[in-house]
């Protein structure tokens, strides 16, 4: 039977519906996801049992969560920060493999430089390097307003696959047995951890970034004039405000902050440069962006979800289940999430008989 | 004659805060040429989309042959032969003419025979003297000749009465004769026509009969014989009494603007503006009249700095400025308050803040070298709020929310706060009701009075008489006619912004 259902827009976006839309879709994709988990004939409740165990359960199953939420963190505020200008910067991917590809030449060429010069050396290399794979795209965005998402998307695989060429090639380890690694790094250029764990302070570069870009865009002038730039380039124009700049800028500071996080999981992880350095991150991160609505404090807790998700789906792959039921419970979380937006803007009012019927006549 | 095929009647359409059609009377008869005359939101469009079945009326009533008819879609009307040609086509670009015009065909069979309908159209096309190629794409197509396949695809629906809103707008004068031979032809074989137009030129050309209107009413129907430029002009735009608003006389002031045979280009890179020159006096209001598109955006545009000028020159306070920045200009002193108030004037989304600091964030006061002083920003804004009296919950809310009139009262409020020398005012009453008009009006008299020279940019002609101490017409990019608001003569005035200056080609194909 019809159901005469009206969608109504709100004025203001209903503040209840935005807590509760993502809280109902992490469920809802949980319980979707379950049904082909019941599907392949195991039971959903044991298998996300074992991955929330397994990601929060132990010390070492919480340092993984957090080991793999800072690469996720760091590119996710480099996303957003474009994302918040309208500028749809997919390329955090490349970019991170170019931030982690610079940092890892200071260490092959100068080996013997002592942590004080060799870690902020390859921390600049990294911000210079991921900025400058963004700078094509911002240049032919600003002046000639050439589609940022398809430029930023290719470098990608132009970034991916350099890195490949020089791990294959000229920077092989020759002691490495013919793998597709560099030479391990001098513990001077391996980023301090935390304890025992594998955290190590990339958490610190994406809380103390967290800070600076609340502040910014709450009482920078640079922040407010992304705010309008985003709303609206017209209304920014008549303000005096110089597009082309701002639009440059933001796309070179959101690149770097993306080569920020490839040094770190270099140099703090990885402790070499190999390929796959990064399972997706860049393309994850986008995600996590747009999930946290481009909040900086969101982006945190949204980037250790999805940690959960990663080690939790690594750890689960003993039980025989694949390690991409994790990527499958991410799509759903964002399908909900964005089909659940419209309750956020609009409110859902059924329709009396008699209204109906005068609405169809 | 005999009886009237269609019978309006009382028809009243009410929008939000505007009486857009009130107890209009309308009669059409088969045969004829009706042309559907008044300035812009005078309510012409409107009342056509009512025919058109595209909006219910409010009050009112429709007669077809004497029975009533209610219409809920634009369908209703096709079927009880009635058709519109919109300004802006609605034609499915990548497909053919004939694809065009018979997709709302239904028949029974799943496949196509164009084939028959491309003869069949060939064939319909010249009884009215409409050729197109049926198996041509739309898009490769001229202008007129898409509008003729929207003609044609009326036609071919079975309409008897035709409708176009503003059909030579988008024609050259040659396609503009052949438009009038093909709607010579279809009134002669028995069709209906009814055109919305606000030349009087094409009055005179065409129409057998012509209804004009204004502010939502009619003011007079005229038969063919007693059609007179001068009685249009009065019926359009003709007030016996123009009231201005109490004030005192500013005398000869300094020159602030001056622009001096500037040319420049629209938005589609055609000439927009023709060597255009005027002059604005500090404490003195200019006002311009003219139909919407005859370069008014374009000048706006080009004093504010946000369009660049291919010739002449434009001067401020003495200085030439020609194609400075925004910024440069707001530095100078210009104010200025666009057509488009939530497009370009105003940040919808950004709250009441955010928007009353557009233009002067970067002033010292409001801002260092990094970060905004916020605390000076709320003063700021509170102050404003309460000096022009705006009533809002809250400084936090986006300016959405907001009514149009409350909307341009801050947006006026924060130009007139950065203290302009010049200010630019582009239809700034357009789509307010009265009581906030009234309060938009108070205020540009007021920055007069503080010495601002002011150019006001408008399409009514009250607003101009009311506020304006020279007025000037814009037409074709040129500003046309210079007048104290003393010795201006509304007839005159009207005369121009229809298009019959001096040196303008008058007649558009005589009969």
């Amino acid at each position: 039977m019809f159901v005469p259902v009206r969608l109504e827009k709100r004025l203001v976006p209903s503040p209840v519906m935005r807590i509760m839309v993502p809280l109902v879709s992490v469920i809802m994709a949980l319980v979707f996801c379950g049904i082909f988990l019941a599907i392949t004939g195991r039971d959903p409740l044991e298998v996300y049992a074992a991955m929330f165990a397994g990601a929060l359960g132990s010390a070492y199953g919480l340092s993984e969560t957090v080991v793999k939420a800072i690469p996720l963190m760091l590119c996710a505020l480099g996303i957003s920060v474009a994302f918040r200008m309208q500028l749809w910067n997919i390329g955090a991917e490349g970019q991170f493999y170019i931030g982690a590809f610079a940092a890892t030449w200071l260490p092959l060429t100068f080996p013997n430089l002592p942590g004080y010069v060799m870690i902020p050396g390859m921390i600049l290399l990294g911000l210079a390097a991921g900025a400058m794979w963004a700078f094509i795209p911002a240049y032919l965005r600003a002046k000639s307003n050439v589609n940022e998402i398809i430029t930023t998307l290719m470098f990608n695989y132009v970034g991916i696959l350099l890195v490949d060429y020089f791990v294959y090639g000229p920077w092989r380890d020759p002691k490495g047995l013919n793998f597709p690694l560099t030479a391990r790094f001098a513990d001077a250029a391996i980023l301090p951890t935390f304890g025992a764990s594998r955290i190590h302070i990339g958490i610190v570069f994406a809380l103390v970034l967290v800070f600076i870009l609340l502040v910014a865009f709450k009482y920078s002038r640079w922040g407010y004039e992304i705010r309008v730039i985003g709303q609206s380039e017209r209304a920014a124009a008549y303000a005096g405000m110089n597009i082309q700049r701002s639009i440059f800028y933001v796309m070179l500071i959101s690149g770097a902050i993306s080569g920020l996080a490839g040094m770190a999981e270099v140099s703090g992880i990885a402790g070499r440069l190999q390929p796959g350095l990064s399972p997706g991150y860049g393309y994850t991160a986008i995600i996590i962006a747009w999930l946290s609505k481009l909040n900086p404090l969101a982006i945190v807790l949204v980037s250790l979800l999805f940690g959960v998700l990663q080690v939790g789906g690594y750890l689960v792959q003993t039980f025989g289940v694949p390690a991409t039921v994790a990527s499958m419970v991410q799509g759903a979380i964002l399908f909900f999430v964005v089909g659940g937006e419209i309750f956020i803007n609009y409110s859902i009012k059924i329709a009396s008989r008699k209204e109906a019927l005068t609405e169809n006549d | 004659m005999g009886a009237p095929f269609i019978k309006m009647q009382g028809i009243v359409k009410k929008f939000p805060g505007v009486v857009a059609n009130d107890h209009i009377d309308l009669d059409i008869y088969l045969g004829e040429i009706h042309a559907l005359l008044g300035e812009n939101g005078s309510g012409k469009s409107t009342l056509m989309s009512v025919l058109a079945g595209l909006y219910k009326p409010t009050a009112g009533k429709i007669l077809i042959n004497g029975v009533e008819k209610k219409f809920g879609s634009p369908r209703d009307a096709i079927a009880n032969g009635i058709g519109m040609v919109h300004q802006h086509f609605k034609l499915v670009e990548p497909l053919t003419v004939a694809e065009n015009i018979t997709m709302a065909e239904r028949e029974g069979s799943f496949w196509l025979k164009l084939g028959k309908y491309e003869h069949e159209l060939i064939q319909f096309g010249a009884k009215y003297g409409l050729s197109v190629n049926p198996s041509a794409l739309v898009w490769q197509l001229s202008v007129g000749e898409k509008q003729r396949v929207e003609i044609l695809r009326i036609l071919y629906q079975g309409s008897q009465v035709l409708i176009l809103d503003e059909p030579t707008a988008v024609l050259t004068p040659q396609e503009t004769c052949e438009l009038f031979e093909n709607l010579r032809t279809m009134a002669n074989e028995g069709c209906a026509v009814i055109f919305i137009t606000h030349k009087l030129n094409e009055v005179q050309a065409l129409a057998d009969r012509v209804t004009v209107l204004r502010g939502g009413k009619v003011t007079g129907v005229l038969q063919r014989d007693e059609i007179e430029t001068k009685r249009l002009v009065r019926l359009m735009v003709g007030r016996d009494v123009v009231s201005h608003y109490d004030r005192k006389n500013v005398s000869d002031g300094q020159i602030v603007l001056e622009i001096d045979r500037v040319n420049a280009l629209n938005d589609m890179g055609l000439p927009g503006l023709n060597g255009l020159s005027l002059v604005v006096r500090e404490g003195e209001i200019l006002g311009l009249a003219g139909v919407a598109g005859n370069g008014q955006r374009e000048l706006a545009e080009v004093i504010a700095g946000l369009r660049k000028t291919t010739m002449g020159t434009v001067r401020l306070r003495g200085e030439d400025v020609t194609n400075l920045s925004p910024l440069e200009m707001i530095r100078r002193g210009v104010g200025y308050v666009p057509e488009d108030r939530m497009g370009m004037g105003l940040i919808p989304e950004l709250n009441i803040t955010d928007n009353l600091v557009l233009k002067c964030y970067q002033h010292p006061r409001f801002s260092g070298r990094w970060l905004l002083n916020n605390r000076e920003i709320y003063n700021k804004s509170t102050q404003l709020v309460e000096q022009y009296q705006v009533k809002i919950p809250s400084l936090e809310q986006p300016i959405k929310l907001l009514s149009g009139g409350n909307m341009q009262r801050l947006l006026l409020a924060r130009e007139i706060a950065n203290e302009p020398k010049l200010m630019v005012v582009v239809y700034p009453v357009r789509g307010l009701d009265v009581g906030a008009t009234e309060a938009v009006h108070k205020l540009l008299l007021e920055l007069r009075l503080r010495r601002t020279a002011i150019l006001l940019i408008s399409e009514d002609l009250d607003e101009i008489f009311k506020l304006a101490d020279r007025v000037g017409v814009l037409s074709r990019g040129q500003v046309v006619g210079d007048f104290n608001v003393e010795d201006a003569d509304v007839e005159e005035i009207g005369l121009l912004m229809a298009g019959s200056a001096k040196g303008v080609e008058n007649d558009v194909c005589p009969r």
